[in-house]
């Protein structure tokens, strides 16, 4: 039977808080954890098949052109090699987040230095990559290809521009005013574990064991990349080794692997390089941001201007969202915020962690620190002054709103200083100290998802959906939700993921997956207990279950009677969506430290206070915290993708030049949770909390390296140069 | 020439192929695919594996180049039905998320520990000789070869610090 809900309200029942097993919420010890720390859960790449091929992909070593011919004898009498494949199906880039559909095929023309042109398959992967390296491959390149975003027109992105009153007119009016640009540079996901498939075929039907965030969406990109059905593909990702955003679309080695794999007739498996997952994949963009922000003698905002420009190939879609909280994150009744894309040969840029925010959030709250300077107002108490009653762009109301609770709480707890904040108060030997704060904000989503929940005979229950964990704590907390409803302790539920023969869930990305699919599990769990209320003599709102037993009289295994029981729990989002404004809401505060003569930055301490709805595992969730703000670390200081000028490739192509934060980066970190029930949000009150904690981060960092030493910095990442550079004598 | 690796007590014979990393060795050949790639190229420490009592990055070795060698992986450190107390440790404070670079971590902290034991420096103790105390700082420093994307530094080093101070006692 099928449990089918669609969210058009708030649901105020909050029956989640009524359940009697109490895991809920508990900071339980993730349900997968022993596979995980003894290396016996298996990645993509890891599964074993018979005879089974390796293959190579083979890059692009020119920026925009065709590729004239690639000389195939050149390595097919090499030792081992099988084949080299220049099927016209394969994929030239990720498909982007919820594409459905087959991304740019065609590898025979070039448009990104370094896009996947051929696959070489070979008996083992020592032969493959020494054939790829060897093989020969003429071009007829097309010069003059767009590679600098500043330097071409930009098209404005539909949907983004937004003009109330006249911005320009309260900037010359105001008490007080800022008008700043602010770069961020790219900013690459690299997730640990490299992109990698394994395709095997019966017949017609494909299994492809893949490294991928939604496999509901990946279906159908694979089965339309290939021109085959749906029902013919079985995709399998149990364990996914980092998402980010990259894994969302179906990439270029799934769809090689699966052609290759049916050439051969045998096995293949197809793994990237490390550079291969740099330069084909997804980027964000570099952003080009200018901030103009009017307020009154008393701070409140009068005017508010966002215009960000960013960058993506000729006919992507996707736009890194920058404005995506500045449209209602604060109040200023004249407005005025744009979105440009400039069309360059750079490769495809995506969904990377917090698309949008993560870079706009960081340039806004610079912003407001400046203007808390010139208005002479604790930058604390600027944000608490100007959180808007309702949505101001679209007079919409909040689901619910923890921002102000964020920073009052935030402050207290990291001691925060609200008195006078003239830079270079503090030197311990050759380093300045200072303080710096942000707020936090990240758009709320959901998403249509389907889980089946059985109770087996045995009295355990059995949740099966082809969502995945790529980290983010999903099976603990399906464990956590079914065991709460249906009054089993965690070890009592099984969860299977990452396999689309189970329904479809929503796929991880959005920081949309707890919230969804965790949603579709309470629908089944309810529909269950109503079952078993009738079983009993009693109401659904009744029964009380737990470990094992209702009401304290039956047990389960009585109740079930030999027989299994199951329900498909269907979630929906509604029209919801256009009633509220949906957002997870924070605050970060951070102290760093500066060199006074390399200029390097280190951060000693930073704590994030965050309000994202129901908790749903303390332990998780907090997790999830700690990896934004190590985020916000790195691309605060550190991260910075960096791109030939002559031909558009990413240089910095690995883990040694692509600073992502290490051990040693993360000083004391402190994460508060600020605990609601949002019944907006979903009905489970939750929100999502894999992005928030990086939406903002960056700025209260740079804020406190203006307060540590005077520089005031309006290029992200700020490494020793940059703020030497900025330096006051 | 011995021809062959020891790996988790059992002897395997060196591969036929020069060019097969130590790594690579390990996933393939052995079959032992607890211990990751994450780059290839020596960077990330997902490799991480204990060779004579050290730890190296797999993937910058040559399977050849270790004749006669004794590899532990994360298999030989513990199992789910008998976990290291590193193991433990990181499921008790979450010191992972996807888990992908998490072999890596416990094989590094592992051999970590004892280095710290034997009394090697490192860029964060005090001095070059003597006794080194095990400090915050320390396991940042020595645990910055193993790279953790999704961000669980401080719940590593939390776990990593427990099993620290219980070795103390
Ligand atoms: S795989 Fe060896 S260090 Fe990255
Ligand atoms: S747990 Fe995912 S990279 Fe460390």
């Amino acid at each position: 039977m099928t449990a089918h809900f669609k969210q058009d309200g708030p649901v105020e029942s909050n029956r989640l808080d009524g359940m009697k097993q109490g895991v809920i919420g508990k900071a339980l010890p993730r349900v997968e954890g022993l596979a995980k720390v003894t290396g016996t859960a298996p990645y993509a790449a890891e599964y074993q098949a018979a005879n089974m091929a390796e293959g190579v992909l083979v890059t692009a070593t020119i920026t925009r052109g065709t590729v004239s011919s690639i000389d195939t004898q050149s390595v097919l009498a090499m030792p081992g090699v099988l084949a080299v494949i220049q099927d016209s199906r394969m994929t030239t880039r990720a498909a982007q987040g919820t594409a459905g559909q087959a991304p740019q095929q065609e590898p025979q023309t070039v448009s990104y230095w370094g896009q996947p042109i051929a696959l070489v398959v070979a008996e083992t992967f020592e032969q493959a990559r020494d054939a790829a390296k060897q093989l020969t491959i003429t071009y007829d390149a097309e010069e003059g290809a767009p590679l600098d975003p500043q330097a071409v027109e930009s098209e404005a992105k539909e949907g983004q521009t937004v003009n109330q009153g006249d911005l320009a007119h309260a900037m010359a009016e105001a008490a007080h005013s800022v008008d700043v640009t602010i770069d961020t540079e790219g900013h690459a996901s690299a997730a640990m574990e490299p992109h990698a498939a394994i395709a095997q075929w019966e017949g017609d039907k494909l299994t492809l064991y893949a490294s991928l965030q939604m496999l509901n969406y990946n279906i159908a990109e694979l089965a339309d990349a290939l021109g085959i059905e749906e029902e013919d593909v079985r995709l399998r990702a149990p364990y996914v080794g980092g998402g980010f955003g990259s894994k969302l679309g179906i990439s270029e080695e799934a769809v090689a692997a699966a052609i290759a794999a049916k050439q051969l007739d045998r096995p293949v498996r197809v793994v990237m390089s490390r550079q291969q997952v740099f330069q084909c994949i997804m980027r964000r963009s570099e952003t080009h941001q200018r901030l103009r922000l009017a307020c009154d003698d008393d701070g409140r905002l009068t005017g508010f201007g966002h215009d960000a420009l960013v960058s993506n190939l000729p006919g992507e879609a996707f736009a890194e969202p920058v404005l995506q909280s500045s449209h209602f994150l604060y109040g200023g009744d004249n407005r005025s915020l744009s979105l440009n894309v400039a069309r360059i040969h750079r490769m495809t840029a995506g969904s990377v962690r917090a698309p949008g925010e993560a870079v706009g959030m960081p340039a806004l709250e610079v912003a407001m620190d400046q203007l808390a300077e010139e208005a002479g107002i604790d930058p604390v108490e600027l944000r608490l002054r100007n959180i808007p009653e309702r949505n101001p762009e679209e007079d919409l109301p909040f689901s619910s709103h923890k921002l102000a609770e964020c920073l009052r709480q935030g402050a207290e707890a990291f001691g925060w200083d609200s008195g006078p904040r003239t830079p270079r108060q503090h030197k311990e030997g050759e380093w300045w100290i200072g303080t710096g704060m942000a707020s936090a904000a990240r758009v709320h989503n959901v998403s249509e998802a389907k889980v089946r929940v059985s109770l087996i005979a045995d009295g355990t229950a059995l949740v099966r959906t082809d969502m995945t964990d790529i980290g983010t704590g999903t099976y603990t907390i399906l464990a956590q939700i079914v065991g709460e409803m249906l009054g089993l302790p965690v070890d009592k539920v099984m969860v299977e993921l990452g396999d689309t023969q189970n329904p479809r869930g929503p796929g991880s990305g959005g920081s949309w997956g707890a919230a969804s699919i965790g949603s579709a599990a309470f629908m089944a769990c309810h529909a269950l207990r109503k079952t078993l209320a009738e079983r009993v003599g009693t109401s659904e709102e009744e029964l009380s279950l737990k470990d094992g037993i209702a009401n304290s009289g039956p047990s389960l295994v009585e109740l079930l009677d030999g027989k299994e029981l199951s329900e498909l729990g269907h979630y929906e989002p509604g029209d919801i969506a256009d009633d509220y404004t949906a957002s997870g809401f924070g605050a970060f505060f951070a102290q760093v430290r500066v060199n006074r003569f390399t200029g390097e930055a280190r951060v000693d301490r930073m704590l994030g206070a965050f309000g994202f709805g129901r908790v749903l595992n303390a332990k998780t969730a907090r997790s999830q915290c700690l990896g934004g703000i190590t985020w916000s670390i790195g691309a605060a200081l550190t991260e910075s993708l960096m791109f030939d000028p002559n031909d558009g490739h990413l240089v910095n192509c690995d883990l040694a030049e692509y600073h992502m934060p290490v051990h040693r980066d993360i000083g004391e970190v402190e994460v508060l949770m600020v605990e609601e029930r949002d019944p907006v949000a979903s009905p489970i009150q939750a929100k999502g909390i894999g992005e928030l904690g990086m939406c903002g981060g960056a700025a209260a960092i740079a804020n406190a390296i203006y307060n540590a030493c005077g520089a005031r910095l309006h290029h992200f990442p700020m490494t020793p140069d940059r703020i030497l550079a900025a330096l006051p004598d | 020439m011995a021809d062959y690796i020891t790996v988790n007590d059992t002897k395997h014979p060196l591969p036929d192929d020069p060019r097969v990393s130590l790594l690579d060795f390990l996933r393939q050949e052995v079959g032992l695919t607890g211990t990751k790639k994450g780059c290839d190229h020596g960077q990330c420490g997902a490799c991480t594996v204990i060779v004579n009592g050290m730890r190296i990055n797999s993937c910058l070795a040559l399977a050849v180049m270790h004749d006669g060698d004794t590899v532990t992986t994360i298999e030989g450190i513990g199992t789910p039905g008998a976990p290291s107390a590193l193991q433990k440790a990181f499921v008790e404070h979450d010191g992972y998320q996807c888990g992908y670079c998490t072999p890596g971590q416990i094989c590094a902290a592992t051999a970590m520990l004892d280095e710290i034991a034997h009394g090697m420096p490192s860029d964060a103790s005090d001095t070059l000789e003597g006794e080194i105390q095990i400090s915050d700082e320390e396991i940042r420093e020595r645990m910055s070869g193993n790279l953790c994307r999704c961000g669980a530094y401080a719940n590593i080093l939390a776990a990593i610090r427990d099993v620290a101070k219980e070795k103390a006692v």
